[in-house]
């Protein structure tokens, strides 16, 4: 009873920030489950983790006008996937080089933008909770907002789920088939570009990218059907986050600052530890087939 | 108003950031030649954990930031060998970047110093940093040139590079060190979210400027060396983020790479690089 009681503090279920960050942690794992599996699968991991990192334009915009965070993430990631796509050529080399260009073009304009604000405004801390998140100051009325982007970029993936996953692994096949391949692609761009917005509210711009592809490449491992792996990821993105949580909160009093360690610490390492617990469980299996 | 920008203190910005952008110009192009931008970008930005690391512990941030990039450089080439490529080396550079949020709300430093880790601070440059980083420089340029057959040999034609018994592992391994080393040199001038932008933009051109591989890289380290002065000078006259500047002359170079090869499209189709010049030997 006195671990459990270690584990889950006083107040933790009553404290209204947690509760706000528990549902917005749940429906962003929810989110970036299919989409994640399908990045991963597709091998556009750059392309996931270049739109994370230009959203920090967006959410250094958003404190400069003084809006809600999210917006700017979400406006700057659909931007960054446009750009990307109109710049876009066929060949892997060369898409991640137009890839790289539109990062750093917008990693360079979140430069500016955050040096502006901590000059305009007497705020100094912006620049460390755009590009490494605070989901504990989620404000209560971003909620509706983030269940919104969320269940659309839900819709949008189960709107052309089978066509995508053809063309996710036998890209060939799908043009060949004429299943409006440009089309799918750009419905995925689009669900990747919200679920990393959403992600970057949780756990920073720059970290956002654990949550999309650490879960996804986990159960990717473990399991055998896209179906199966997209439920996995859920299921560990959620207990990563929600640990994550609980863990904050009781570091509140840790050594040696006595100041709390960040959320996204502790995401970040939880999903690298389930990454690597699925890669040794996967090496022993294949050691034991073999004997 | 530029008054300032060569005076005394200056003078060991200018040097330090004059061998850096070279470098990187020569670095970035086999960095474009094996379209490994984003293990040019996860680097530099994993190693940011360094610099914050230095910072809390009062270490140099050279020493810092240097042992991160190997520990970054190390991880993606062993790990990187099973499993998807990209998955690891996006793994690695989050693995890394959550240590350094880790490290951040420990420390007490003010927002601006991680600010200027982030995004550069041309000031930053300490005058005892200049022969550590002229060494890497040296080291790394020497580097690139022993290596430069096989590097050239497993970027373009990895299958005819295996049967020459050069191993791409090792060949991967080494230049992600190159790589590691333009960060070390780079990441306190430039930013540790900008470096790459360096090793991008500039070889973007000039890789469309001459076929021949050595020029081509020539090219980049010239390219290179304007974007930081530039930058540099901009920085100093108007107070924004040198990161800033880094990431628009970027874009400038690839409009530019991109125009220049559309135009020599036009009368013959262009030889691949580098295929070209092993041809001609």
């Amino acid at each position: 009873m006195s671990i459990l009681h270690a584990i889950f503090q006083p107040g933790l279920f009553s404290n209204s920030s947690v509760q706000d960050a528990a549902i917005v942690g749940a429906v962003v794992a929810l989110v970036c489950a299919p989409v994640g599996v399908f990045t991963v699968v597709r091998g556009q991991s750059f392309a996931g983790h270049a739109f994370a990192d230009i959203t920090a334009t967006g959410g250094s915009a958003a404190f400069l006008l003084g809006v809600s965070p999210l917006l700017g993430f979400v406006v700057m990631a659909l931007a960054g996937a446009s750009a990307t796509e109109l710049l876009g050529t066929e060949r892997q080399r060369g898409r991640d080089l137009a890839t790289g260009v539109v990062l750093g073009a917008g990693l360079g304009l979140s430069a500016l933008l955050l040096y502006l604000t901590t000059t305009t405004q007497s705020t100094t801390g912006a620049a460390v909770t755009v590009l490494f998140g605070s989901i504990f100051a989620v404000s209560t009325s971003t909620l509706p907002l983030v269940i919104g982007f969320g269940v659309s970029a839900l819709f949008l993936v189960g709107l052309v789920y089978r066509p995508l996953l053809l063309s996710s692994i036998n890209p060939d096949l799908a043009s060949a088939q004429g299943l409006g391949h440009r089309a799918v692609g750009l419905i995925y761009m689009v669900s990747l570009a919200l679920s990393v917005a959403l992600s970057a509210l949780t756990i920073g711009a720059i970290l956002s990218t654990a949550l999309l592809i650490g879960p996804a490449a986990t159960a990717l491992r473990l399991a055998k059907s896209p179906g199966r792996a997209i439920a996995c990821a859920a299921l560990i993105g959620v207990a990563a986050t929600w640990a994550g949580i609980v863990l904050a909160y009781d570091s509140y009093n840790w050594p040696p600052a006595q100041q709390g360690w960040p959320v996204s610490f502790f995401v970040v390492s939880l999903v690298l530890a389930a990454y690597l617990l699925a890669q040794l469980t996967g090496r022993r299996a294949r050691q034991g087939q073999a004997q | 108003m530029l008054s300032g920008l060569f005076s005394g203190f200056m003078v060991g910005t200018w040097l330090q950031a004059s061998v850096m952008a070279v470098v990187a110009g020569t670095v970035g192009f086999f960095v474009v030649l094996r379209g490994s931008s984003f293990e040019a970008h996860a680097i530099p930005q994993g190693a940011f954990t360094g610099a914050a690391g230095a910072a809390l512990i009062g270490a140099s941030t050279l020493v810092g930031v240097g042992t991160f990039s190997l520990l970054g450089v190390v991880a993606i080439a062993r790990w990187g060998r099973r499993g998807r490529h990209d998955v690891v080396t996006a793994l690695c550079l989050v693995t890394l970047l959550g240590i350094g949020s880790l490290f951040l709300s420990l420390s007490t430093e003010y927002a601006e110093q991680t600010f200027s880790l982030l995004f550069g601070e041309p000031l930053a440059v300490s005058s005892s940093d200049l022969l550590p980083t002229a060494l890497l420089g040296a080291g790394c340029i020497t580097m690139v040139i022993v290596l430069f057959r096989p590097l050239m040999l497993s970027s373009i034609a990895p299958e005819l590079a295996a049967v020459r018994g050069v191993s791409p592992a090792r060949v991967e391994l080494l230049f992600l060190l190159a790589v590691g080393v333009v960060t070390t040199m780079a990441l306190p001038v430039v930013g540790a979210l900008l470096v790459f932008s360096l090793m991008i933009g500039p070889p973007a051109t000039a890789r469309f400027v001459t076929d021949r591989p050595v020029w081509a890289m020539a090219v980049s380290g010239a390219l290179g060396l304007i974007t930081v002065w530039v930058s540099i000078t901009a920085s100093f006259w108007s107070n924004w983020p040198i990161g800033f500047f880094v990431g628009t002359f970027a874009v400038v170079w690839y409009v530019i790479g991109r125009g220049l090869a559309r135009w020599r499209t036009r009368p013959s189709p262009v030889v691949p690089l580098g295929l070209a010049a092993l041809g001609s030997r």
